[in-house]
């Protein structure tokens, strides 16, 4: 139990009594950090989140924004990483499960899902383990409900072993005027629960997403953990388009976290009104099931509808087709209670204002003391260590994730996995362009310029697909936020997310915060991950590979020495020290608005190939234009723009913010570089089948891909 | 032309193949597990998807529904049948065509582009092919690995329709990925020809698959 005292106090005084067992245990669910957010929420506040496209903000199961005049954008984030941490395979499944529900109870057809994976060293069996089953859980269950896993990524540390990450991105396509929402406006109106029966899984879930994890966590907590069912899943959501198109549906919300008590609570509080549960009438897995553990069961594919009392015949009609047990099981009163009842004897009879909406938690925030050593390195050979990185776990080719997910079915995947990010058709002329990034090691450096430089990130992957970035929705996992110096990191970071999502007027619609992710004293990295979603024409759609013999190199930014938390540090000696990549607003921003005009004003597709550089630098970036496009390049390094006196070494791997890479077919570059804005050059031609960096050194570009393919499948064979 | 498009709880490339079989200028219609009568349609397609989930074995429940009935009457009545992925399975699972697609040899679900060879024209559905033509179609399965005891039959009678060229990713032996029944009306298929029906979907290779049907 994790109620605190001055929380049973503020009960006590809201409700004039104690609250009995099964308040108790409803109150707690709901008061957990899960549910609640009762430490980030002052924080959050600070997010940008209006925009002139913003339909639904953050607030709702999931964020909307337009994409054509017809239709809207819809873009959830949920972390599962405690639960991937006790049981992969099924964690995995259902923290799937849970963000396609979302986007579903927003009556959205779910059209891609991302996953932002964090583990230990492949090296070690146990993270290896994780890594198999939470992929296998994700294949088995993304792949079944027939949504395609379009892209995502995966970081190794040993900061993850105990505690992995799984984070799932969910992303949706509605009618702006068949949108529904998570409420319950009108008193008289029924609540429907349909879907799976609901079982003994997942109680406490959230609570037990709420605590540090022990190394008995394995044992003590597997009952906390629900099971998934692509099976039912795949019913539910058809079931549910149906019943859309049938009935006039007034409200709808899928279970989670929380099951039936967040639900119904939060469904009557965003109105301002109460409800009714009747225990007797939900439809159960198994008998002898005690009032406690119905109202917080969180078995998976549940949802309730809310629906005129004459609409339930209806209604009841689909779901009999789908053969998906359904239920009337309360209704919407006037008034402000959350009431329980068995047999009509009230059990519970809380205000629903009460469970849906706690106090939040007052924190301390402290800037933590670092007190290591700086490590100087002594540079290696720059070809060895470019081949060190390319068969490094972390920049390594990651086919033997996403060979595993379905990425083609609903024929929309324009762009697939393995470029800066993928790109779904909206209809004949309109694209969306989706990625999910996170860069830890910066964000532990440095949390404000970590968690800018994500987003950075993020956009960047974006505008090299040629797409408009337009929000943001983001996934925030760090430590136990007790700890002064844990929420310190947090503040910093969303204040960094802020400042970028500002300049870019990309605002976050919604997201998702995972706490207390510790395990036996050892607290993972920082790691915003963000989603960022942009829009485009079909006809500017750009790749990264090299195209054509003779196109011409070009860079846009400057390249700094910022070795500091690099992939090269990491991954080359071990290091991760000293002083985070800066990002550096303005210029973020007009090496970002310069490509996109770029591609916009190309008719001739005289720009190529667009890339964006971040992890592993312009080194990485290059072999990676490389290795897809099969083709060498010749690149003279003096030509590079950078910022001081660089070694090699630096200016190959550095991990400035602001940079991309495009290719220009050479009777036009002149033309399209004098309308480049921001530092940028010409730095070579696209030629032969190696890699050559004048006066340096060469590399077959079959010597890349031997370096960059294959290496986790040969940790998993 | 009134093509059906078999559904199946747990189906999900339904959707793709409506599309497809509409850009190849036929008139698609979804068809409901529990019907039995299917003699409206001229031509039918069982797409993929996880047909009650898989459990069991893929296509195992799905084969002893009503409208399996149905098809078995169309096939009587020499109306082509296209099985793609989950469809391949159950008509085989059926009996339908010869042989099993069993667990890839990897164990592991596969999703990726491959080159294919026509190994037939005879059937309606590769028709527009030439024999011997190498065709690009991307694959999705975890159990896609063609085994028949039969092999010698199966090439004696021109039974295999489609083969992987370059790479074998599933282990199918003869690298084997579609096959036909004898009269070559009833194609059973492991890749997509929906999915390769769209040059901006990385092909359009697989369109002729669903032209062919209104060809014959």
């Amino acid at each position: 139990m994790t109620l605190t005292d001055t929380e049973l106090e503020y009960i006590e005084d809201e409700i004039g009594r104690e609250p009995n067992s099964l308040e108790y245990g409803m109150l707690d669910i709901m008061f957990s950090e899960h549910c609640s957010y009762k430490s980030s929420r002052p924080i959050l506040g600070l997010f940008p989140n209006e925009g002139e496209n913003v339909i639904i903000g953050p607030g709702d199961d999931a964020g909307i924004v337009g994409i054509t005049d017809e239709l809207a954008l819809v873009i959830g984030m949920e972390s599962h990483n405690h639960p991937s941490a006790i049981e992969p395979y099924g964690g995995a499944g259902t923290g799937i499960g849970g963000i396609i529900r979302d986007i579903i109870s927003m009556g959205a057809m779910p059209v891609a899902l991302l996953d932002s994976l964090r583990f230990g060293y492949l090296e070690d069996q146990r993270s290896r383990y994780l890594f198999e089953y939470v992929v296998k859980g994700i294949s088995d269950y993304g792949n079944r409900v027939g949504i395609p896993t379009v892209g995502g990524e995966v970081e190794f540390d040993d900061n993850f072993k105990s505690n992995p990450l799984v984070n799932v991105l969910c992303a949706g396509i509605v009618r702006k005027d068949s949108i529904v929402r998570g409420i319950a406006p009108n008193v008289g109106d029924v609540f429907v629960l349909m879907g799976g029966r609901t079982g003994r899984d997942g109680i406490h879930g959230v609570t037990f997403a709420s605590e540090e994890l022990t190394t008995t966590s394995e044992l003590e907590s597997r009952p906390a953990v629900q099971i998934g069912d692509p099976f039912t899943k795949k019913q539910v959501m058809e079931a549910t388009f149906e019943a859309l198109e049938r009935v006039d549906v007034q409200g709808l919300k899928d279970l989670g976290g929380g099951g039936l008590t967040c639900c119904l609570s939060e469904l009557a509080a965003k109105c301002g009104n109460g409800a009714t549960v009747e225990i007797t009438q939900i439809p159960l897995r198994e008998e002898g099931m005690t009032p406690y553990e119905i109202m917080l069961s969180e078995s998976q594919e549940r949802m309730v509808f809310v629906v005129h009392p004459e609409d339930v015949e209806e209604l009841m009609d689909v779901f009999k087709k789908y053969e998906i047990p359904a239920a009337v099981v309360g209704e919407v009163i006037k008034g402000d209670q959350f009431v329980t009842t068995l047999n009509g004897e009230i059990l519970a009879d809380v205000p629903s204002e009460l469970l849906a909406d706690p106090p939040v938690a007052k924190r301390e925030l402290k800037k933590p003391i670092i007190d290591e050593e700086y490590v100087v390195v002594e540079d290696i050979d720059p070809k060895d260590a470019l081949l060190k990185l390319l068969s490094s776990e972390n920049i390594a080719s990651k086919e033997w994730v996403y060979r595993q997910y379905d990425h083609e079915v609903q024929i929309k995947t324009i762009v697939k996995p393995g470029d800066d990010a993928a790109v779904i058709r909206v209809d004949e002329n309109t694209a969306f362009t989706i990625t999910s990034d996170c860069n830890s090691i910066h964000t532990k450096l440095d949390p404000y310029n970590g968690g800018a430089g994500s987003v950075a990130e993020a956009i960047r992957n974006v505008i090299s697909m040629g797409s408009e970035p337009i929000c943001i929705a983001d996934c925030l996992n760090f430590g136990n936020p007790e700890k002064p110096e844990v929420l310190w990191q947090f503040n910093e970071c969303v204040k960094g997310m802020s400042e970028i999502a500002r300049r870019f007027n990309t605002p976050v619609i919604s997201g998702n915060v995972s706490f207390y992710n510790e395990t036996e004293g050892v607290t993972v990295n920082p790691s915003p991950v963000i989603g960022v979603a942009g829009k485009m024409d079909i006809k500017d759609i750009r790749t990264s590979e090299f195209k054509n013999d003779g196109d011409m190199v070009v860079i846009i930014g400057e390249t700094r020495p910022e070795l500091d938390g690099s992939e090269y540090h990491r991954s080359i000696y071990g290091l991760v020290q000293g002083k985070a990549p800066e990002v550096f607003m303005d210029e973020e921003y007009n090496a970002g608005k310069s490509v996109l005009e770029l591609i916009r004003e190309d008719e001739n597709g005289n720009i190529t190939a667009v890339h964006d550089c971040s992890s592993g630098g312009l080194g990485i970036a290059l072999s990676e234009m490389s290795i897809s496009g099969n083709l060498g390049a010749v690149i003279d390094i003096k030509k590079i723009p950078v910022k001081g006196d660089l070694t090699l070494s630096t200016v190959l791997f550095s991990e400035s913010h602001g940079r991309y890479l495009i290719t220009i077919k050479k009777d036009s570059v002149e033309e399209v570089l004098s309308k480049i804005a921001v530092p940028s050059a010409i730095i070579g031609e696209v030629q032969g089948d190696s890699l050559v960096i004048e006066d340096q050194f060469a590399v077959d570009v079959e010597e890349l891909k031997k370096s960059y393919k294959g290496i986790i499948e040969k940790f998993m064979a | 032309m009134k093509v059906g498009i078999i559904r199946f709880p747990g189906s999900n490339c339904d959707r793709d193949v409506f599309h497809a079989l509409e850009l190849a200028g036929t008139e698609p219609e979804y068809i409901w597990w529990s019907k039995r009568d299917l003699s409206d349609f001229e031509a039918i397609v069982i797409p993929g998807g996880f047909s009650y989930g898989d459990y069991l074995r893929a296509g195992a429940i799905a084969a002893i529904t009503p409208v399996i009935n149905g098809i078995t009457d169309c096939v009587k009545e020499g109306k082509p049948v296209l099985g793609i992925c989950n469809g391949a399975q159950i008509l085989a699972e059926v009996g339908l065509v010869p042989g099993v697609f069993t667990e890839n040899q990897n164990a592991k679900f596969i999703c990726e582009w491959t080159e294919l060879k026509v190994e037939t024209s005879r059937t309606p559905f590769t028709a527009m092919y030439k024999k011997n033509e190498i065709i690009k179609m991307p694959i999705a399965h975890a159990e896609g690995r063609y085994f028949t005891e039969d092999l010698k039959k199966l090439q004696d009678n021109d039974q295999i329709v489609l083969s992987f060229e370059s790479e074998n990713p599933n282990g199918s032996m003869q690298s084997i990925s579609g096959v036909c029944d004898k009269e070559g009306l009833v194609c059973a298929v492991m890749p997509h020809p929906e999915r390769a029906s769209e040059t901006i979907l990385g092909s359009d290779d697989g369109l002729k698959f669903f032209k062919g049907i209104v060809k014959y």
